[in-house]
């Protein structure tokens, strides 16, 4: 039989690109893709040819222009006599910050909210329930221009603070909420600090080779080691020690309120708090739901048989339930993260520079290279997305079944 | 071209579609619209009024070349445009005409590829700030909070004026005007720029205008005036001398109340005649009708009338003709003969 559904070889017929199954359908790929070649030529003639009637050509020469404007929150030097490539490399900076900030609250966010919308009690789950309704079916634009509007009306500005009639002072003469951003006290090296900075990283390491540890015995020999208590104790003690018996080397620059604004200290601008609180509040709201997806698609069973073995609630959640609600829940929160780093470039709505406000936005506006702008524009996203999902992945890998 | 924009793939800057097209004269008769770009909203220049009606010093200019045009004043698409619209919409077709008190600069003229067509208003940047924060000069701002409207030349003459006073300050972008007003009234930022003019027109829409004071310093030239794409020199002529007709019909003493009398026959002063078209054929060498001036005229009136009637001394904005004066007043305001 198999001789008729497969004649012998050589005998190929240009009719069978139509009429056998076999190739049929490389027929219609390649027709497809040579149409789908042919569409996007045609579109970038089309652009070329309208460019030049316009008179305007590509020309990606003004990223080594000077900008010649200001951005207020800048990670790396940045003048306005520096670069169109400088201040785009600000923005992408920006844009990564807040990304950053913004995934790490909507995990915990998301995680907190997706536990207690599977909480006993039915004050809790309602409450959970209401949040992630409201947060996740009003768009991330109105979220992000209430909470700035609410930002600049409720917390006084600098000039509350002057005077001898100030309506505001500073919290414990170190921390000033203002509406323009908050104030922190930052630290100054000074030296010898290097010895204690790295008695940090190395007492870092410790808690993390201690948890390795307490973690094997526990797999190896059912040993139960408490690894709370000890992990603060390492993360504090050797460091402090360092600290005082080098002398105490860091000291901190307090904020003071100096001419129009407070001078000295860490500034958090408020758009860059109101873009990440919201971001991430509402992103939180989606991964919420992705953690209670993932520890509903673990069975009762699993639950039960922990508990029959006697183990209490709190570790039936952390050793059964969520290393397997992790598989599930990996994969959408990715998505979720994406998501969440290409609606950092709503900053614009509160006069945050991201990438868009840069590249996209002033420098396209000045340069008035529009589809070269956006052109990079969208290869900067694409970059950015791709390697969240590839250091997101290597993490999935790392938690998903492993099958032997 | 319908279809590139179903697709939708290369149309980013929206610049594939309808660029290709050079007679904007008979686009617009054709649609029987003129496509005006305007702010989104600064009260004199371009706002809608309370019947949703826009009004103000750019929408005349509009209204004068639609009249010019089509013959009616009123048959003008407003689109509303930020700083960081405006050229994409122009550039791609979507308006005909920018009157979006837009700073006429050599790389805007050359490299973006418009068209200004005349100066409708000479401008100047400047800074408000409250009364109460007891600042008389700009030079005192050092460590301030300066709100800004991004995509326009204010970014960067205030990048160089601090640069070049040695003073540091903190920029706020803002996209629009509107979103800049609360902002700067909650004081999350200390100072507000951008054209006088727009100072002005912004602090007469305030509660309490006189709580706000407008710094002395002018840090920059801010010619602004309509612009057209290039490649189009018909239509490109066309706006500006409507512009220039309005201007010149100041000069020449002829105004909305009489220019119906003094169209009605040749009178004696032959610029006027010309003007009007009551001699000669000005507007057959524009495409136009004869009439064209007359109608524009009467859209709106003169140059001055326009001035007078929605940023002048006697509104709420209460602006000087200042620079804006005609030449023969001690302005700049100068036009071309007519003949």
């Amino acid at each position: 039989m198999s001789t008729i559904s497969d004649p012998p070889a050589g005998s190929f017929q240009l009719s069978m690109l139509i009429n056998d199954t076999r190739y049929r359908s490389y027929t219609f790929q390649f027709v497809a893709l040579i149409l789908l070649i042919m569409a996007f030529a045609y579109l970038g003639h089309n652009l070329l040819a309208n460019l030049r009637a316009a008179g305007l050509n590509i020309s990606y020469n003004f990223l080594g222009e000077p900008a010649g404007y200001d951005i207020n929150q800048t990670l790396i030097p940045y003048t306005s006599q520096s670069t169109h490539w400088q201040a785009s490399m600000v923005g992408v900076l920006n844009t990564l910050l807040v990304a950053f900030l913004g995934c790490i609250m909507a995990t915990i966010i998301g995680v907190f909210v997706g536990v207690m919308r599977l909480s006993d009690n039915w004050l809790v789950r309602q409450l959970m329930s209401i949040y992630v309704e409201i947060f996740r079916n009003v768009p991330v634009l109105i979220w992000i221009l209430i909470i700035m509007a609410i930002f600049i009306a409720v917390l006084p500005q600098p000039r509350d603070f002057r005077g001898d009639d100030a309506t505001a002072s500073m919290v414990l003469g170190m921390f000033a909420f203002t509406g323009r951003g908050f104030y922190t006290p930052a630290p100054v090296f000074g030296p010898g600090s290097s010895v204690v900075i790295a008695t940090f990283l190395a007492s870092l390491v410790g808690i993390f080779a201690f948890k390795r540890y307490a973690k094997k015995a526990l797999y190896d020999r059912g040993q139960l080691i408490p690894t709370l208590w000890p992990s603060i104790a390492i993360f504090f003690i050797p460091t402090i020690l360092v600290f005082f018996i080098m002398g105490r080397p860091i000291t901190l620059d307090y904020p003071a309120l100096q001419g129009f604004n407070f001078q000295g200290g860490i500034f958090m601008r408020n758009s860059l708090i109101a873009l990440w609180f919201a971001l991430s509040i509402y992103t939180a709201a989606f991964i919420a739901e992705n953690v209670r997806a993932g520890i509903l698609a673990v069975s009762k069973g699993q639950t039960e048989a922990a508990a029959s073995l006697g183990l209490r609630p709190g570790r039936i959640m952390n050793l059964v339930i969520l290393p397997q609600a992790l598989r599930v829940i990996i994969p959408p929160l990715i998505s979720q993260y994406l998501n969440l780093t290409k609606n950092s470039s709503l900053a614009i709505a509160v006069g945050y520079m991201d990438l868009t406000g840069t590249l996209g936005g002033i420098t396209l506006n000045q340069t008035g290279r529009a589809i070269e702008a956006i052109f990079l524009l969208m290869l900067f996203y694409l970059a950015i997305s791709l390697a969240i999902s590839a250091i997101m992945n290597v993490y999935n890998n790392a938690v998903k079944l492993k099958e032997r | 071209m319908k279809k590139l924009a179903i697709l939708g793939a290369m149309t980013a800057a929206g610049l594939s579609a309808g660029v290709a097209s050079a007679a904007t004269l008979d686009d617009v008769k054709a649609r029987g619209k003129l496509n005006c770009g305007v702010t989104t909203g600064l009260v004199g220049f371009a706002a809608p009024n309370a019947n949703g009606e826009w009004e103000g010093f750019d929408v005349g200019v509009c209204r004068a070349v639609a009249a010019a045009v089509l013959g009616d004043p009123t048959a003008v698409e407003f689109v509303p445009t930020t700083g960081k619209t405006r050229f994409t919409a122009l550039a791609s077709g979507e308006i005909d005409l920018l009157a979006r008190n837009t700073t006429w600069t050599f790389s805007r003229d050359v490299d973006l590829g418009f068209e200004f067509v005349g100066i409708n208003y000479y401008d100047g940047q400047g800074f408000m700030v409250p009364k109460d924060l007891g600042v008389s000069s700009a030079k005192e701002l050092d460590g301030a909070t300066v709100c800004i409207q991004t995509g326009t030349t204010t970014e960067l003459n205030l990048a160089d004026f601090f640069r070049a006073n040695n003073i540091s300050y903190e920029p706020v972008p803002i996209e629009t005007n509107a979103e800049a007003q609360p902002l700067y009234l909650e004081g999350a930022c200390d100072v507000y720029t951008t054209d006088a003019s727009g100072l002005a027109a912004t602090r007469a829409a305030f509660e309490n205008p006189g709580d706000h004071v407008i710094l002395p310093e002018i840090i920059s030239k801010e010619p602004l005036g309509p612009l057209v794409r290039h490649g189009d020199n018909q239509w490109g002529d066309i706006a500006r001398w409507t512009l220039n007709a309005l201007i010149a019909a100041e000069e020449l003493g002829v105004t909305s109340a009489n220019v119906a009398e003094l169209a009605a026959a040749p009178g004696n002063n032959p610029e006027i005649n010309r003007l009007l078209g009551t001699e000669g054929t000005l507007g057959a060498m524009l495409g136009l009708e004869n009439d064209w001036a007359v109608k524009a005229i009467m859209a709106g009136g003169n140059y001055g009338e326009l001035f007078e009637k929605n940023i002048g001394e006697n509104t709420p904005i209460g602006l000087a003709r200042g620079l804006n004066a005609l030449w023969t007043e001690g302005g700049l305001l100068y036009t071309p003969p007519f003949r």
